[in-house]
Formats: C-alpha cells, sequence, structure tokens
C-alpha cells in the first residue's frame, strides 16, 4: 500500500503528460519500464518520481531502451501484474517489434504515445507518424485531444484492456506539445473513485501462478498461426461494445461523456472534415464559424477509437454529407493517406457515396490553423456545389512552394 | 541393453510435430497461444520425476522429434563412470538420470546432436552416434577397445 497521500484538487492545472502520469499513479500500476524521449519523458519520469516518494507501490524498471522497455513490460504483464508506459516517434519505432509480441500474447499493457514526427529530417514535433505506424500492431488505440481526455482515456485504457473478453494491450494517443506541455484545466477523479473505476487487476495465464506454468511465445507455423492471429483479430474487433460499455461508466462517475466517434455539428452538416487529435478542436471551431459567417453547413467527425476501426460508425456519421475532407498527418510515403483510405473503404459501402478528398497536413508540428481548416471545408463545399472533386484528390495544406497535389476524379 | 521407452508413460512422444491431425480452428486455439504445461495442479512438479507428471498435450513430453533424426547415440552402461556430464549438457532434456545414475536415452525427444558423445570423458567412450537404423544390441557388440595413450 502507497505509504504518501497525493494532495488533489476539485480542477488541477496539468499538461497532458503530467495528466497521464497521475493516471498511472492512481490506476496503482505496478511496473513501468521506461525510456525516456521527447515529449514523453515526464509521463514515466513522474511516475517514478511517485514510486520514490512512496506515493505508489510500483516498480519503475530503468532500462536501455524502448525495444527493452516494452520487453520488460512484457514481461511484467505475462507474469500478472498491471503495466504501462509510455514513449514517443524513434522510441515508438523502435518498441515496434515488442508491440506485436505484447498484442499477439494478449498481454495488456497500457502505452501512453505522445505523437511526434519520425526522422528523418530530425523533428520533436507532433504528427501522427508514429501513431500510423502502430495501426497494425494489434493494439487498442484511443486519441486524446487534450489533456484532460488524456487523463480520462488513460483510466479507461486499464479497463478496457484488461477486460477478460477483450486482454488486449491499449495506446493512449496525445498530440506532442500541444496536448502533452499545454498545461490547461484538468478536473481528475479523487485516487478512490479513479481506482475504484479501474478496478483490481485480475491476472489470466500469469507466469506467477505456480500450480499452472505455462509457456508464453510459441512457435507456430502455417499450420497454426493464421488461425491464432485470426483469433487475435476477432478479439480487437469485439472490443468495440466493451469500449462503448466502458465510456459509459466513465460519464456516471465523471460526467464526461466519450464515444468511438465524435460528431459535431453532423445532423444538418453539408460538408465534413474527419480528423484526429488536437485538429479536431481547430477544426470545430472553424466549423462553428463557417456556420456563422458564411453559412457553410461544417460539421467534424473525429475518431476516438483508431483501433479497432470503427468502419460502421464512420459511416453512419458521414454517410448523409455531400463532401468529405479527410485529413492525415502523416507523411503517406507513396500513397493516399492511411486514413483517407480507411474512411473512404468505409464510406465506399453507402448509397450515396459522398466526395471525399484527402488533406496532408501538419507535418513536424507545422500548425494547423482555423483559417486551414476553412480553406478545406471550403473546398468541399465548392465539390458539393459541383457534384465532384474540383481540386487534386491527394492536397498538402499548410505547405510553402509551388501547390502540390495527386490524381483527379476520374469523370467520363 | 537400454528399453527404447525407458521411463516413458504412456504419453511420452504421442504424436508427431507436423502431424496435420487434431488441427483447430481459430475459435478452438488458446488465447494469445499460451501453453498450459500440465493438467490439473502443479504445484509440486518440481518435486515429481517425469514419469510422475502429468503432461498436457500443449507440452512437447507428449510429441516426438525421433523421425527427424539421422543418427543416434546408444549407452553402454559397462562402461559409463555416472559422472552426469551429458545430463548436464544435452540440450533437449534427453538424457534420463536417476539418483544420479545414467539409465539411457530418451530416444522419443533426441535429436541426435551427438553433445553427450563429445562431453562424454570415458575410455572408451560410454555413448557413440549409429545409423539410426542400427539395432542397438548390433551397436553394443561393436563397441571399440580402450585407447591405449599415444607415446610423446
Amino acid at each position: 500500500m502507497p505509504k504518501e497521500i497525493f494532495e488533489l484538487q476539485d480542477r488541477e492545472v496539468w499538461d497532458g503528460n503530467y495528466a497521464a502520469s497521475q493516471a498511472m499513479r492512481q490506476a496503482n500500476v505496478d511496473v513501468m519500464a521506461a525510456y525516456p524521449i521527447t515529449p514523453s519523458t515526464p509521463i514515466v519520469e513522474n511516475y517514478g518520481s511517485y514510486v520514490a516518494n512512496g506515493y505508489i507501490d510500483g516498480e519503475f524498471v530503468m532500462v536501455e531502451s524502448e525495444h527493452a522497455a516494452m520487453s520488460a513490460c512484457v514481461g511484467a504483464s505475462a507474469s500478472g501484474g498491471r503495466v504501462a508506459t509510455a514513449t514517443s516517434s524513434q522510441g515508438f519505432a523502435l518498441m515496434a517489434e515488442v508491440l506485436y509480441q505484447a498484442s499477439g500474447m494478449r498481454l495488456p499493457i497500457v502505452l501512453n504515445v505522445v505523437n511526434r514526427a519520425l526522422a528523418s529530417p530530425l523533428n520533436v514535433r507532433g504528427d501522427h507518424s508514429d501513431m500510423y505506424l502502430g495501426r497494425d500492431s494489434g493494439w487498442i488505440q484511443l486519441g486524446a485531444f487534450n489533456a484532460q481526455e488524456a487523463y480520462d482515456l488513460a483510466l479507461c485504457a486499464f479497463k478496457i484492456g484488461e477486460d477478460h473478453s477483450v486482454r488486449l494491450p491499449v495506446m493512449v494517443h496525445q498530440d506532442g506539445f500541444i496536448t502533452s506541455h499545454t498545461a490547461q484545466n484538468v478536473y481528475p477523479l479523487s485516487d478512490e473513485e479513479a481506482y475504484k473505476f479501474v478496478g483490481d487487476f485480475k491476472p489470466v495465464d500469469d507466469m506467477l501462478d505456480f500450480s499452472r506454468p505455462v509457456t508464453y511465445g510459441a512457435q507456430t507455423e502455417e499450420d497454426w498461426h493464421f488461425e491464432h492471429k485470426a483469433k487475435q483479430h476477432k478479439a480487437l474487433m469485439d472490443s468495440r461494445p466493451v469500449i462503448d460499455k466502458v465510456f459509459e461508466e466513465f460519464e456516471k462517475i465523471s460526467g464526461r461523456k466519450y464515444k468511438r466517434v465524435e460528431s459535431y455539428m453532423m445532423e444538418d452538416a453539408e460538408v465534413a472534415l474527419v480528423g484526429l487529435g488536437t485538429t479536431v478542436e481547430t477544426a470545430r471551431v472553424a466549423a462553428k464559424q463557417l456556420r456563422d459567417e458564411e453559412g457553410i453547413k461544417a460539421g467534424v467527425v473525429a475518431i476516438r477509437a483508431f483501433r479497432p476501426f470503427p468502419f460502421d460508425l464512420v459511416r453512419d456519421a458521414l454517410e448523409n454529407v455531400k463532401s468529405v475532407g479527410v485529413t492525415d498527418r502523416s507523411s503517406p510515403g507513396g500513397a493516399m493517406g492511411a486514413f483517407f483510405n480507411e474512411v473512404s473503404a468505409a464510406l465506399y459501402t453507402t448509397p450515396k457515396r459522398p466526395l471525399v478528398t484527402n488533406y496532408i497536413y501538419g507535418l513536424g508540428g507545422r500548425d494547423f490553423s482555423i483559417e486551414d481548416a476553412k480553406n478545406i471545408f471550403r473546398e468541399q463545399k465548392a465539390n458539393a456545389d459541383a457534384g465532384y472533386v474540383t481540386t487534386d484528390i491527394q492536397q498538402f495544406s499548410g505547405l510553402r512552394g509551388p501547390k502540390l497535389g495527386f490524381f483527379q476524379t476520374k469523370r467520363s | 541393453m537400454q528399453d527404447i521407452k525407458l521411463k516413458a508413460t504412456e504419453k511420452r512422444g504421442l504424436h508427431e510435430l507436423e502431424a496435420g491431425k487434431d488441427l483447430l480452428g481459430w475459435d478452438e486455439v488458446t488465447q494469445g497461444s499460451i501453453l498450459p504445461s500440465f493438467e490439473g495442479d502443479a504445484s509440486n512438479i518440481a518435486h515429481l520425476k517425469q514419469e510422475e507428471r502429468d503432461y498436457s498435450h500443449y507440452n512437447s513430453y507428449t510429441a516426438t522429434v525421433a523421425s527427424w533424426r539421422v543418427v543416434k547415440p546408444v549407452f553402454n552402461m559397462d562402461v559409463c563412470i555416472d559422472c552426469q556430464n551429458c545430463w548436464v549438457w544435452c540440450p533437449d532434456t534427453s538424457i534420463i538420470s536417476r539418483d544420479k545414475q545414467m539409465l539411457g536415452i530418451d530416444y522419443d525427444h533426441c535429436k541426435g546432436c551427438e553433445v553427450c558423445v563429445e562431453v562424454c570423458p570415458t575410455n572408451p567412450k560410454s555413448l557413440l552416434m549409429f545409423n539410426e537404423h542400427e539395432d542397438i544390441e548390433n551397436a553394443l557388440s561393436q563397441w571399440p577397445e580402450k585407447k591405449k595413450k599415444e607415446k610423446k
């Protein structure tokens, strides 16, 4: 049991990193193995200080790399403890191999990812290239748009991942610096409320159960591997109602309501912007202003649960708009943006098939302004009026130099 | 001459590892491909000998890899000094020893790597490699004589 009581106010001024670290403390994380990297360092650093100062009964394991950090997390989780860590960018990339081990072994580790661009060129600011790198890793991926959400979703992450019908690792994403280093009002739960919500860790197949020794990390070749991966994929798909249930329970104690897809002013929207992370809040302000100032019926669809991808909810949210701009904050590397592709696939299965275009924006932390968002809405309005995509299908928003874009709509 | 099924329970080496039967569907495989080693409560397992343990069908004890082997070690009890070197070095726990007395080879799990022969210190060796199809009795009858020290 912790020796010291951490004093909390009803309202605190925390940045996203501090908020996430408080959630780690309140969830009584047993083991955190971590390697520091900007901008996520304060999350693990703070947890270490909570342990050292007696606020939490846990173990902070210093390791030599992020690969080792996630490996130690896998070991601790397989042993039967509540386990979490944090990383960003290059550290996330170095973890990538072990991310697949964690999900394949169905270990409910919580990873706070403070989104940051991937080098080269080196950059410490926020974009979503590290988050995208994890999108096939079999983890649940939740996205926070501000510090409060980074705190709330971190608590939800334990409850979702550790649910015995899920048993999958969960990432909680927040945007580097914009969320992680911006102090905002955060309304924390009391330690008692938070821990009661998360609940005691109930191990499954734990290696410290000496009455039932188990093998982790078995080899499966072509005769077994496929079945195991299919079972894992089904578990990830089936986590959707559990995420919904945990969000409902969280609303009951906090008053804050989360959904896997968050729609803003979509009831009568003619055009929409689909986004992730802090961009969502900018786009909401832009949509509101455009409605008031220019009469454009703009709405915003934000993805809270990037994985499992809410294919059906995205479709439901967007099927009645005329034109959709999908924003990708990751260099697409020779393709359309990955998020654009996923949203487009969902929309292709609707009867009306809205027009869809792709905006690459905000790489390496390039500011995405309200005016940038408005321009996207205005172009969607032009598409809606024309009945076809009037611009290049993939464009770059906020880029210096000659206009850059790829592919045009095929019209007979 | 050792029994080919020395100390084996009825479960040892039941199935071939690469066998195409008993393949389960995605809904039947274990979560996270995590495999329990024993049936029932195994709290006391460290104090039980192999033949006393209730291994689960996931445990490699119940599988055999004998078909991979092309040469096999044969154990000659008459030369052995029970030093346990082979037992220590065998990478597949295929040396069967009880109360520090070497008894023979687990031919369901031995892969024929020859490490036991390499580390055997006796003269002549107490373990020698023979063709997989060589009869054990026949192999023992061909055992070499003690080598004399070469003069320098």
